[in-house]
């Protein structure tokens, strides 16, 4: 039966949900304000009222050319994807599907690898980047952005394939599937939204990874997060300045998750209830 | 005609082989400050005078660059030509073999003509490893409206306490005027770094010949207390956050008295288009307190060219470019005299358009007034007014920084933070094998 809802929980249930997803998106909100300020009202203190100015969307174009890391952003996001998904799928659909004594150990052993800090390994990925001329390469980039999120990839696709009953791969195995028939023409198609919301997750990730982005990179293949690290100054006001190049960094992705929130939601509570 | 297609497709491929193999880019690494991206948007003029030479910029957040260019430079990665580092970098990097000697910088580069005081800071056992791009010192900027209403006149060399009178007349809370405005925010950057200078001029010093730290002194708990008394009976409410852009921010809006920071600063609080007490502001030299040394610092962005670099020529003409006479002239015909790198060369302060600038003379006079190889009253081991040249420095002053902010902050004692500051620096010093 059916829980009764009264009105006024509603309103106040509506008015939390409004308030806590305000105090979650205020950061940014914030920050495009501020990137609408002078250089002298971002810093002046605490001001929700702009001039709405342009000047630093101006001056963020004309010192720095915005087009060169954005397609740069956009290539190494989309391409780690791709190939986090490639070999993401077939090492989930090996978990789910045909798991061994260790399969939990090696999940959680995958998961581990999150645990570390970046920096720690920082020297020695340095040095291979170097001597196999990966450094400041967009291909360098993308396999490195795929092996950060490729534990979570494969745990989010596992999840997922769980809740695939098995008795629909074996009935196409009995119907003479082989093994890559029942991946590409039977799990795939059933796993879409699990597959697309991990695709998601994994295009915002690798979007806003910045360690790894600035480290490996210098001119060719230094994505947004580098386009924004160059507008900070030591010396200089440059609040509005930094609100703006983050802005325009971050537009792509609001937007791209804004269109896909239902998918992005739906995939990431797919089986938390049952 | 197929056979002259071909001709042609070979001739194309070789000549693009020819172009690659003759052009040579140059990646420089380098921070984001308004004299750095006005180099940016001249460099035209280098690549027309170097036709086989191509730029490459990369600009980051300052502690980003460092990071970055160290790990490159620990790994002789060969990512960057040149890079830009500060004075406090150059000594030790240069021990480190970490930096190439800059022997090459041409006939007409005039080394000499260099102000002696930079060209030490940025040298090691006698030769240059780095050429200064701007280079500053610390002075006193004060609003000459408010120094008059409080019925005081600044001398041109003052001392703490009249800096510290002048601060506690000047203050007018309830028209939101601060005495005076100095940094709290914690780093090595940036509260130590005045912090570190000023205690020089009470006689502090960070450490003794034996390398242990000093403290425990009572030279340091006068300079602490005094900072700390004054700041809170003339300065800004929640100084502890303060950095030279937030105390910048307060001047420019005729929240502050004075203030004793960089002296790049008097460009940003004389130009009327941002400051609204452009038309008030003077400057005098950082204080003393009458033992010889005044708390003015010496830093210099300076270029210099990694070990690791494959351009080493290439490299070296682009330093040469970059901190030669004839750039300093270049931005003066292309922006005027007040937006010339200042700090670098004895020449621009003989030059008599230059002389019109309002605060050159004084930031000549602040520059010449430090001495790297010998801060402090007191002997000391060291190199650096404001930062003592070990590679411990910068994670140690931090760590002291956060403790002096929070006896700003009023968060513990000045004698807590100082106790905690002699346990903290003794450990570092002890582990890192200073003292034996």
């Amino acid at each position: 039966m059916a829980r009764a809802v009264t009105t006024r929980t509603k309103a106040i249930n509506t008015a939390v949900a409004w308030t806590v997803a305000l105090v979650i998106f205020f950061p940014i909100l914030y920050t495009i304000i501020t990137s609408l300020k002078t250089e002298s009202e971002a810093i002046a203190g605490f001001n929700l009222i702009p001039s709405f100015t342009i000047e630093s969307y101006i001056a963020v174009q004309t010192q720095n050319d915005y087009f060169k890391p954005f397609m740069n952003s956009v290539i190494l996001a989309i391409g780690s994807t791709i190939l986090a998904l490639i070999v993401g799928i077939p090492a989930a659909w090996a978990m789910a599907f045909s798991p061994t004594r260790r399969t939990k150990d090696i999940l959680m052993w995958m998961l581990s690898t999150k645990m570390m800090p970046a920096v720690a390994v920082l020297v020695p990925i340095y040095l291979i980047f170097l001597r196999t001329g990966l450094m400041d390469t967009r291909i360098g980039l993308t396999v490195m952005l795929m092996l950060i999120n490729l534990p979570i990839v494969i745990w989010m696709l596992y999840t997922y394939f769980r809740e695939i009953p098995g008795e629909i791969l074996e009935a196409a195995r009995m119907d003479g599937a082989s093994l890559w028939n029942e991946i590409v023409y039977i799990l795939t198609p059933m796993a879409i939204p699990g597959i697309a919301s991990t695709a998601l997750l994994n295009i915002i990730l690798a979007w806003n990874e910045s360690f790894w982005t600035i480290q490996l990179t210098t001119t060719n293949a230094a994505p947004l997060t580098a386009f924004i690290a160059s507008f900070s100054s030591p010396q200089g006001l440059f609040w509005a300045k930094l609100s703006a190049a983050s802005t325009l960094a971050i537009a792509p992705i609001l937007i791209m998750g804004w269109f896909s929130q239902k998918q992005l939601v739906r995939g990431l509570t797919f089986g938390a209830v049952k | 005609m197929k056979r002259f297609a071909n001709a042609l497709l070979c001739a194309s491929a070789l000549s693009m082989l020819g172009t690659a193999a003759l052009a040579e880019t140059l990646t420089i690494a380098t921070v984001n400050n308004g004299d750095m991206i006005r180099m940016q948007a001249l460099t035209d003029d280098f690549t027309a005078k170097n036709p086989g030479i191509e730029l490459n910029w990369v600009t980051l957040e300052e502690n980003i660059l460092r990071e970055r260019v160290t790990t490159d430079i620990a790994t002789q990665g060969g990512q960057y030509d040149v890079m830009t580092i500060g004075t406090y970098e150059v000594p030790i990097w240069a021990k480190q073999g970490w930096l190439l000697p800059l022997d090459g910088l041409g006939d007409d580069y005039d080394t000499a003509d260099i102000i002696p005081a930079i060209a030490g800071g940025l040298s090691y056992e006698g030769k240059l490893y780095a050429a200064p791009f701007y280079g500053e010192s610390s002075f006193v900027m004060y609003r000459t409206d408010l120094m008059e209403k409080a019925g005081l006149t600044m001398p041109d060399a003052p001392t703490w306490d009249f800096i510290a009178d002048a601060a506690r007349k000047m203050t007018d809370r309830e028209n939101g005027i601060n005495g005076i405005c100095l940094r709290g925010k914690a780093g090595w950057g940036e509260n130590m770094a005045f912090l570190t200078a000023t205690a020089n001029a009470f006689g502090a010093r960070w450490f003794d010949m034996d390398w242990k730290p000093q403290f425990d002194q009572p030279a340091w708990k006068n300079t602490l207390q005094s900072y700390v008394d004054l700041m809170n009976e003339a300065g800004p409410t929640g100084a502890s956050s303060n950095g030279f852009n937030e105390n910048l921010a307060l001047f420019q809006q005729g929240k502050c008295g004075m203030w004793i920071d960089a002296t790049v600063a008097a460009s940003f609080v004389s130009n009327p288009k941002d400051s609204t007490v452009a038309d008030n502001v003077s400057y005098a030299l950082a204080p003393d307190t009458g033992l010889g040394k005044r708390g003015n610092w010496l830093w210099a962005w300076s270029l210099a060219v990694p070990a690791g670099t494959k351009n080493a020529d290439a490299a070296q003409a682009f330093v040469s470019w970059a901190t030669s006479k004839a750039y300093l002239e270049l931005v003066a015909s292309k922006e005027g005299w007040a937006n010339v790198p200042p700090g670098t060369r004895t020449s621009l302060y003989e030059n008599p358009e230059y002389s019109k600038v309002p605060f050159a003379k004084m930031t000549l006079d602040s520059i010449n007034a430090a001495d790297p190889t010998n801060p402090a009253v007191d002997e000391v081991p060291y190199v650096g007014v404001q930062f003592v040249a070990i590679p411990e420095f910068q994670g140690l002053a931090t760590t002291v920084g956060q403790l002096f902010s929070a006896a700003l902050a009023g968060q513990m004692s000045v004698d807590d933070a100082l106790a905690q500051a002699q346990t903290a620096a003794t450990r570092e010093m002890t582990r890192a094998g200073y003292i034996k």
